[in-house]
């Protein structure tokens, strides 16, 4: 974020460097039920992004002193790859930057997991990230809870998001990386439609009280796409399960 | 697993059956639209800044928020510049919740509250660009970093705001250390500690404005006992009085849309209140 001698021009011809639109979304395909081990996980690749999501659970809380008698204990777990980024080989396991968006993304599922119905057990959900391109955090998320539906685990929602940014002056949605980069802000959310709530909120940047409304807005709007491809995935999913159970 | 498991505070048996109590006082007086020292929703406690504690760093400053004490220290190093910003000085902002400061902190590496406090501080004040990191740039191609330690003293409760009340206080009244570059350019130049080449300049005041949410109920500038109460909370980074520069969602809790913006004009409100401490001095 911020100003740099070597920034690209991102917006050329009234369009961004990508092709894209204001508001479009770049490619995005989410695939359910990817491994065999894992109680329910999906893969999501959106633009260069190629996120892993698994969920195990609910299953017996480890370390036993953190269990909780009233409820589910969420474990989130956002890791980058070493190999995942297009600058140099990074640093295996989780940094300050992951560990604090672990924490947020645990807070998504805190809210959208039934928990109440689990209590003294841990539901564990793993996103790692294999290769990044901006956006990362969002796409995690949306791939997480495909994951968690497809573990079969009670949720109040599908939630998933998109961020939100401003790239010379323009407001636009799901940022790629050198526009997360080089832009002036940067809004991801998550949200869920049914509620209307947003789950998770980070912002940085600087925007107007408009800027910040109209990013709202965008945020939704973008949701009601990403969600289609949720559904989509699961559907695929349990069609080939009924094939196969036909056969 | 280690970033996963660590320590919650609101986990672990003993802890939690006095938090059980707390968060039924709490709620209760929330559902009667009361506060257990009885302030309005959205009044803080009263605010107490003091700068230059200390005479070794650079900057320093303790802001209280009625009971709670966070203490900042800056100091000013010579670093070398990031690869893809070789004019720009290092600004970084770390966290430490002192063992002191309450009962549930832990010694130890820093854990995700930790980490979320320092970092929200520090996209604040970056994304406002406070601090013109193209002026830290020395003469021998190296630059100057400006590093804020975060020390939570005393924790009664909004950390986060109190953290970047004394970050902001303590650049405000930073100096800047003479820097004199080597005869032989491959070798780090002298920081000259006692002879000061100025203040660091300051181009936009941050601060941070923490609502927590509670049986539906969002109230500013919570206590620790609050906050063992609330789903949930929102923090809003205010720059020059009128723009959000950083924010974070935080706990269970979900925001609407119209929940967002009816905060963000309540941290606005809060600015000249805040800001009034963080100034110079």
């Amino acid at each position: 974020m911020g100003s740099s001698a070597n920034k690209p021009q991102l917006i050329v011809d009234g369009k961004r460097v990508s092709g894209r639109g204001f508001s479009d979304l770049r490619n995005l395909k989410i695939t359910a039920g990817v491994l065999k081990k894992a109680n329910g996980s999906a893969m999501i690749e959106w633009g260069k992004n190629r996120i892993l999501a698994a969920v195990y659970g609910p299953r017996e809380v480890f370390p036993k002193h953190m269990t909780d008698p009233r409820k589910a204990l969420i474990n989130a777990r956002y890791v980058m790859a070493p190999f995942s980024s297009m600058e140099e080989h990074g640093r295996s396991g989780p940094n300050r930057r992951s560990i604090e968006i672990s924490k947020v993304a645990k807070h998504v599922f805190e809210n959208n997991v039934l928990v109440h119905m689990f209590p003294k057990t841990m539901i564990n959900i793993n996103m790692d990230v294999l290769q990044s391109d901006g956006g990362t955090r969002v796409a995690a998320v949306t791939a997480a809870s495909v994951a968690l539906v497809d573990a079969g685990i009670p949720v109040r929602d599908l939630v998933q998001g998109v961020s939100i940014g401003k790239i010379e002056g323009t407001q636009v949605s799901d940022l790629d990386k050198d526009e997360d980069n080089y832009g002036e802000s940067d809004m991801p959310a998550i949200v869920s439609l049914r509620t209307g709530e947003v789950l998770l909120y980070q912002m940085d940047g600087k925007l107007t009280r408009v800027e910040v409304d109209t990013a709202l807005s965008m945020i939704f709007e973008g949701a009601k796409i990403v969600r289609e491809k949720q559904v989509e995935a699961l559907r695929a999913k349990y069609e080939s399960n009924l094939s196969e159970a036909r056969e | 697993m280690k970033a996963t498991c660590q320590k919650q505070g609101n986990n672990g048996d003993e802890k939690m059956i006095l938090n059980n109590v707390k968060e039924a006082y709490i709620t209760d007086l929330i559902r009667k639209g009361k506060r257990a020292d009885s302030r309005a929703p959205m009044e803080y406690r009263p605010i107490e800044v003091e700068t230059n504690v200390f005479e070794n760093c650079e900057g320093s400053a303790i802001a209280h928020l009625g009971d709670t004490k966070v203490l900042a220290g800056v100091k000013i190093d010579v670093a070398e510049p990031f690869s893809d910003r070789p004019n720009e000085g290092v600004f970084m902002v770390n966290s430490e919740f002192t063992p002191s400061a309450h009962p549930q902190f832990e010694a130890g590496p820093p854990n995700e509250r930790s980490i979320e406090l320092a970092r929200v501080v520090d996209r604040g004040i970056r994304a406002a660009n406070s601090i013109d990191l193209n002026a830290l740039a020395l003469p021998d191609g190296r630059v100057l970093g400006v590093f804020v330690d975060l020390y939570v003293l005393d924790h009664s409760g909004n950390l986060i705001d109190a953290a970047a009340l004394a970050a902001m206080a303590a650049l405000n009244n930073t100096r800047i250390p003479k820097y004199e570059p080597s005869s032989d350019e491959k070798k780090r130049g002298k920081l000259f500690r006692t002879e000061s080449a100025g203040q660091l300049d300051i181009k936009s005041n941050v601060i941070a404005c923490s609502f927590e949410k509670i049986e539906g109920t969002t109230i500013a500038d919570a206590t620790d006992e609050e906050e063992v109460a609330s789903n949930g909370r929102l923090t809003i980074a205010i720059a020059d009085g009128e723009y959000m520069v950083a924010s974070q969602k935080s706990g269970a809790a979900g925001f609407k849309r119209q929940e967002i913006m009816n905060l963000f004009d309540a941290a606005v409100s809060k600015y000249a209140e805040l800001a009034a401490h963080a100034k110079k001095r």
